[in-house]
């Protein structure tokens, strides 16, 4: 992929993707208040470009393909908004999302991997990354050249295990791993500098012998597509950390970067409106 | 005992990653991980099929997410590190990872934690290990392997390479004496019988199956017969076949180098019991009064918890007489 490819049209069709996935996501919210919405929003446009801006390869029709890219979405409960995104892609029927929370759905507050397209557990934070290590050393061991993209957030990184697993990926040159860090800077009970501040996420990943890489507007689904495209092609021999600056909350009144936003449920009649003005 | 008396003595580990060590030359798809945890068997795999190991270090975390990482790649993983540290250190992991994920996609990862109960006799408490039975055997789909002897150890791999699923391999880490001669298979049911006769059978596992051999003896020079029980698949033995070995009795007592009462083999045995109806007095041979940080021998240590030969001779008796009174 080139970025004049990406200026020429498919920039257009990915903002225009972000723009019904944000809208389905809160449509979905209306019907199912108890879903986490704040950090879904915040991720829509990071998941937008992975699976339609051709960084991906996959195949709805055979979600456990071995050819596929695996794509671990480890911040599993801020990922609502995959789910217009996986019916869309034809992972399963566009009516499924009607029923998301509702008795006899497989589409719960928090995915599981019975959903197609989900590749592991995720409801409990910092797993996503040493699966995915393990899946990358895996993969590199025989001889496979499928990478290895895993989605958390900057609240889930204050778990240590991610660091464990930050430190044997950069100690095995895991260069088919790559980490994208949905950093919209909020955790549940706060902003996460006053909780735990990660001071220089670039500069700690850089420590562990990683390429890390900052994108200064996480809405921004070009500078998300040129950050993939700088990791692949600088990032020899290394893994790579994606540090995607966001907005938790993304377009909403009273949501986005509200400090307790986390599980904060949008009431329907904003929905409507915020759906028939943007 | 011709045929055990040619057994070298061994370490279950190096017996273990003997029997893994040819299966790896075998297959390709098997892989090991340790957590900085080594053994002379050890750096052999290490030093021949260096592409099916990898160090991860002290972070038993990241020691088991990636083991479910391979193991969704399609490598049968082994893990391998100290028993205290691989069951409960990580298991959050191991409940996520393992447990959970496998109940979706096909995984084969194993668990070898070795030393079991107080094998680690100088090292205190923090790696000595008593409940890890009650806290593995919590996970509805975890496979527990308690073996007794080096023989024992050595089928594990077998036995791990044939089905999928979470397994925990619990190992004693000092030499214990040979049990088993190479055959004849003795896995097929999850236990084996080593005394009959008498009103009470000891059903014991890892270590504690000889300390149940030992008071079987005494108790066979004051001319009491009891059963013996070498139960090594906890949570997988032949239900059927243990009912049928177990109707000859009036009494059975559980050993185990674990909490007593704390949900591990006791409270497995009494659900078993309960379940199938047995019209069976219970005693249950468990560590007493919680963490202790004396030295000693093994032997003495057990004792004063109330699991060593002198104190489980005593209890039986006891139980012996409530049952002819």
């Amino acid at each position: 992929m080139n970025m004049l490819q990406f200026e020429a049209g498919v920039l257009e069709k990915l903002n225009a993707k972000a723009h019904w996935v944000w809208r389905e996501t809160l449509k979905i919210h209306r019907q199912s208040q108890e879903t986490r919405v704040a950090s879904s929003l915040s991720a829509v446009e990071i998941f937008v470009t992975l699976y339609y801006g051709g960084f991906l390869r996959f195949d709805p029709a055979n979600p456990l393909w071995e050819l596929r890219d695996r794509c671990i979405i480890s911040k599993g409960h801020g990922s609502l908004c995959m789910y217009p995104i996986l019916a869309d892609l034809g992972y399963f029927s566009v009516t499924e999302l009607e029923k998301v929370c509702k008795e006899g759905s497989f589409l719960g507050g928090i995915p599981d991997p019975v959903i197609p397209g989900y590749e592991t557990i995720n409801g409990s934070l910092g797993h996503g990354a040493g699966v995915g290590a393990g899946m990358a050393l895996g993969l590199k061991r025989k001889g496979r050249n499928q990478s290895v993209y895993v989605v958390t957030g900057d609240g889930e990184l204050h778990e240590g295990s991610n660091w464990e697993a930050f430190m044997f990926a950069g100690q095995h040159r895991l260069d088919n791993l790559t980490v994208l860090v949905d950093n919209n800077h909020i955790s549940m009970l706060g902003p996460t500098d006053e909780i735990i501040s990660h001071r220089s996420l670039i500069r700690k990943f850089d420590a562990f012998g990683w390429f890390a890489i900052e994108v200064a507007d996480g809405h921004s689904v070009a500078a998300i597509a040129k950050a993939l495209q700088d990791c692949r092609r600088e990032a020899s021999g290394k893994p790579s950390a994606i540090i995607v600056n966001t907005r938790k909350g993304n377009g909403v009144p009273g949501l986005q970067d509200a400090p307790l936003s986390h599980v904060a449920a949008i009431k329907p009649d904003l929905i409507d409106q915020l759906i028939g003005e943007r | 005992m011709d045929a055990i008396a040619t057994i070298q003595p061994k370490a279950m580990r190096d017996t273990l990653l003997l029997s893994l060590y040819e299966a790896m030359l075998r297959d390709n798809d098997i892989f090991l991980v340790t957590a900085d945890f080594g053994s002379p068997v050890m750096d052999k795999i290490r030093a021949d099929v260096p592409q099916q190991v990898v160090n991860v270090g002290i972070a038993e975390q990241n020691l088991i997410n990636v083991s479910a990482g391979l193991a969704l790649e399609g490598f049968k993983v082994f893990a391998y590190a100290i028993a205290p540290f691989i069951t409960m250190r990580c298991y959050e992991q191991i409940r996520v990872n393992l447990a959970l994920l496998s109940e979706v996609r096909p995984m084969n990862v194993n668990l070898i934690g070795v030393g079991a109960g107080y094998s680690y006799v100088v090292s205190g408490p923090t790696h000595q290990c008593y409940e890890d039975l009650t806290v593995m055997r919590a996970f509805p789909n975890m496979r527990i392997y308690s073996p007794a002897d080096q023989v024992a150890a050595a089928e594990l791999p077998g036995r791990c390479l044939s089905s999928d699923g979470p397994k925990y391999l619990r190992l004693d880490a000092q030499v214990l004496p040979v049990l088993y001669s190479e055959e004849p298979p003795i896995f097929a049911n999850g236990f084996h019988e080593h005394r009959n006769g008498g009103a009470v059978c000891l059903l014991a596992t890892g270590y504690m199956v000889h300390t149940a051999l030992k008071v079987a003896d005494r108790l066979m020079a004051s001319g009491i017969s009891v059963g013996v029980i070498d139960l090594f698949d906890i949570c997988g033995f032949s239900e059927d076949l243990l009912q049928s070995v177990l109707s000859s009795y009036r009494g059975i007592v559980t050993m185990e180098e674990g909490f007593r009462g704390r949900g591990g083999m006791d409270a497995m045995m009494f659900d078993y019991i309960v379940r199938r109806g047995l019209d069976l007095r219970m005693l249950n041979i468990g560590v007493e009064g919680g963490y202790r940080f004396e030295l000693g021998e093994r032997h003495v240590l057990h004792e004063h918890v109330g699991i060593g030969v002198e104190r489980v001779t005593e209890k039986v008796r006891g139980l012996m007489k409530s049952l002819s009174a």
